[in-house]
C-alpha cells in the first residue's frame, strides 16, 4: 500500500471522505470559491437553475480585475449587475476595481490556507498551490453549481513530481524554470495532472517567486499544482488569516505518474516564443526578433518584487519602445511607490495602468495593433490573445521584458545586471 | 445503435483563444451569438458551414488554455454534438460533460479523418466506425453519464431545484 499524493489527500479531506485514488469519482465541497468579471454570467445561469440564494456566500470571493476601469458602457453595466447581485446576496469578500487580480488578491487577504481546496471561474486557479492549497479553474456553469449546492464531481487526478535544486542565476527567475518546464515536456505535458514541486531549491524561493511556479502550471495543462507551504508561507498569512488550518504534505512514499528533475541553477533567461507557451528559446538567440511594446503584469508576473526587477535594470536607463506596467494589486502599487521602484519605472519611461489583468486575454489598456509583437511578463501567448490574431507575443521574466524594453529587441538581461 | 456524422477535422493543441477570442467574451452575451464566432482564428468556414450533429475530430490537447466555457457552447450552437480528441485540457472537458456536448478520447481517430468525412459513433458500445475501420474509447463512467444524459449541468440542477 503506498502513500498519498497532496492531492489524493486535499480532495480527500474536501469530499468528508478517508482516504481517495487517483482516479476517484468524488463530490468535492470547496473551502473557497470565487470568480471575476465573469460574475455576472455566472448569475444567470444560476438563476435558470430555480436557485434563489447562494447556499454558502461567505466562502464567495468576488472581484473585478478582468477590464478595470470599466472600458467601454458593456463593460460598466457588467460590473453595475455584479455589485447589485454582491450586495443582494451579501457577499462580503469583494473587490473593487483596482484592488488587484483575484488571486494575487484572495492570497494578500488569506482568504484560503494550505490544505484547503479553493475553485475559481479562472483557468489560472493552480495559483494558490503556491501556499499548498489545491486549486482548480472552473467553467461557469460549474461555478453557479457550486453557488447553488456548495461541491462539484471532480475525478481525482494522478500527480506528478517536478523537484528542483540548486540556486537561480542572476536575471533567472521562476518564470525561466516554468517556461523551461513547458519547453521540454510540451503544453500538453500536465495533462489532467495535479503536479507537485519538491526539492531544497524551494526553501529559497520568496512568496512572490514562488506563486509564479503553480500560476505557470496552467499552460502545463494541469489541472492544479503544489509546493509544500513553510515557515516563510505561514508567517506570510498569520496577519489576515480569520480561521486555523491544517496544512498537507505527500507521503513519502506516494506513488507519482511521473518524476522530473530540474537543477535550476544551470538554466538561463528564456522567452516563448508565439504562439505556443512550449515555443522556448534562449532568450540571448532572439536579438534578430523587434518588438513593439513591453508588458510588464498579469497574476503570473505583476508582483511587487516583478517591479522591482524590472526597475533594477531601467535604473538610470531609458526605454525606446512603449512599456506598459500594470501592478497585479494596489498593495504591489503601493510598496513600490512606497520605497522609491515606481519613480525608477517612471523616469525610464514606463506608464502605469490601473492593477488588474491589463491587455492580457485583449479586453483593453494595451492591446496591440495588427503586425505588431510585444514582449510580456504574462502566462499565454496563444494566436489572437491579447485581441487581435495578426498580433506576436513573447512571454518572458521581469527582467527580460525590462530589457527588452531598452532595446526594443529581445535581449538577455545579462549585461544589464552587472 | 449508431449515428452518423459530418467530422471536421483539426490539428493538436487548438487552443480556447481560436475557438472563441478572449475579446468577445464580455461583448457578445447571448449564448446563441457565441456560435458565428465559432474558431474564428482557425477556421473561418466552419461558423458558416456547421450544421446540427457535426461533430470536431482532433488531435492532443484540446480546448487547452482559458477556462471560457463560451470555446463548448459557441460549438454546441453551431451544431456540434460530440468533440472527438486524442487528449483534452481537463478543464475543457468538464465544460464539455457540463454543457451536454459528448466527449471522446480517442487517440488514433484523428489520423483516419478528414473534415467531410461521415463517421458513425455506437455510443453504448464505445466505437466509432469510419468507412470499414473500427475504433473504441472507454465511454464515461456512470456519474458523467448521467450528467450528458440530462443534457448538462444547468438541465441536472433544474430537475433537483425544480423537480
Amino acid at each position: 500500500m503506498t502513500g498519498y499524493t497532496f492531492a489524493e489527500k486535499a480532495l480527500a479531506r474536501a469530499a468528508g471522505v478517508a482516504s481517495a485514488r487517483a482516479g476517484d469519482l468524488l463530490d468535492v465541497r470547496p473551502d473557497v470559491i470565487f470568480s471575476h468579471d465573469n460574475t455576472a454570467a455566472i448569475r444567470k445561469t444560476f438563476l435558470q437553475t430555480g436557485a434563489q440564494r447562494i447556499l454558502h456566500p461567505e466562502r464567495v470571493c468576488i472581484t473585478l480585475d478582468h477590464a478595470v476601469p470599466a472600458p467601454t458602457t458593456d463593460h460598466a453595466l457588467n460590473h453595475a449587475e455584479i455589485r447589485a447581485w454582491v450586495a443582494e446576496q451579501g457577499i462580503r469578500h469583494f473587490f473593487e476595481v483596482g484592488r488587484g487580480i483575484c488571486h494575487q488578491v484572495i492570497s494578500e487577504e488569506a482568504l484560503v490556507l494550505p490544505g484547503e481546496v479553493i475553485f475559481g471561474s479562472d483557468s489560472h486557479t493552480p495559483h494558490f498551490g503556491w501556499m499548498g492549497a489545491f486549486g482548480m479553474g472552473v467553467g461557469r456553469t460549474e461555478m453557479a453549481a457550486l453557488w447553488a449546492v456548495g461541491e462539484l464531481w471532480l475525478r481525482v487526478p494522478e500527480s506528478m513530481r517536478v523537484t528542483l535544486t540548486g540556486a537561480l542565476s542572476p536575471g533567472v527567475t521562476t518564470k525561466d524554470v516554468s517556461l523551461h518546464l513547458i519547453g521540454a515536456h510540451g503544453i500538453d505535458g500536465g495533462e489532467y495532472r495535479s503536479v507537485e514541486f519538491a526539492g531544497d531549491a524551494l526553501d529559497a524561493l520568496s512568496i512572490d517567486e514562488r506563486s509564479v511556479l503553480p500560476n505557470m502550471m496552467a499552460e502545463f495543462g494541469a489541472m492544479s499544482a503544489y509546493m509544500p507551504p513553510n515557515q516563510r508561507v505561514f508567517d506570510y498569512l498569520e496577519a489576515k488569516r480569520q480561521r486555523n488550518y491544517t496544512p498537507l504534505y505527500p507521503d513519502a512514499d506516494a506513488e507519482y505518474a511521473e518524476d522530473i528533475h530540474i537543477d535550476i541553477g544551470s538554466l538561463r533567461p528564456v522567452v516563448a516564443r508565439p504562439h505556443q507557451p512550449d515555443n522556448v528559446a534562449p532568450a540571448g538567440d532572439l536579438y534578430g526578433e523587434v518588438v513593439q511594446q513591453a508588458f510588464l503584469g498579469t497574476c503570473t508576473n505583476g508582483k511587487y518584487e516583478d517591479l522591482v526587477a524590472a526597475a533594477r535594470v531601467l535604473k538610470g536607463r531609458r526605454v525606446s519602445i512603449r512599456t506598459l506596467v500594470i501592478p497585479s494589486s494596489a498593495e504591489a502599487l503601493k510598496r513600490a511607490a512606497a520605497d522609491g521602484t515606481l519613480s525608477i519605472l517612471l523616469e525610464a519611461g514606463a506608464t502605469i495602468g490601473t492593477p488588474g489583468c491589463g491587455p492580457c486575454m485583449g479586453n483593453h489598456m494595451g492591446v496591440p495593433a495588427p503586425g505588431e509583437a510585444t514582449i510580456s511578463s504574462a502566462n499565454r501567448n496563444f494566436k489572437g490573445r491579447m485581441g487581435t490574431s495578426d498580433a506576436s507575443i513573447y512571454l518572458a521574466n521581469p527582467y527580460v521584458v525590462a530589457a527588452s524594453a531598452i532595446t526594443g529587441r529581445i535581449t538577455d538581461p545579462g549585461e544589464f545586471l552587472s | 445503435m449508431t449515428s452518423s456524422h459530418r467530422a471536421w477535422a483539426y490539428g493538436d493543441n487548438v487552443n480556447t483563444d481560436v475557438i472563441f477570442p478572449g475579446k468577445y467574451t464580455y461583448k457578445v452575451r447571448d449564448p446563441k451569438d457565441f456560435a458565428a464566432h465559432a474558431l474564428e482564428d482557425l477556421d473561418p468556414s466552419f461558423a458558416t458551414q456547421a450544421r446540427p450533429g457535426d461533430v470536431i475530430v482532433a488531435g492532443r490537447n484540446w480546448g487547452c488554455g482559458s477556462s471560457r466555457e463560451q470555446a463548448v457552447t459557441a460549438l454546441k450552437y453551431a451544431g456540434v454534438v460530440a468533440i472527438i480528441a486524442a487528449s483534452f485540457n481537463g478543464l475543457y472537458f468538464r465544460n464539455c460533460v457540463n454543457n451536454g456536448v459528448l466527449p471522446i478520447v480517442c487517440p488514433g481517430l484523428r489520423d483516419a479523418v478528414a473534415t467531410g468525412d461521415i463517421i458513425r459513433i455506437d455510443q453504448a458500445a464505445g466505437e466509432i466506425f469510419v468507412g470499414e475501420a473500427r475504433f473504441t474509447y472507454t465511454p464515461p463512467p456512470p456519474g458523467v453519464q448521467a450528467i450528458l444524459d440530462a443534457g448538462g449541468l444547468l438541465p441536472m440542477l433544474q430537475a433537483r431545484f425544480r423537480g
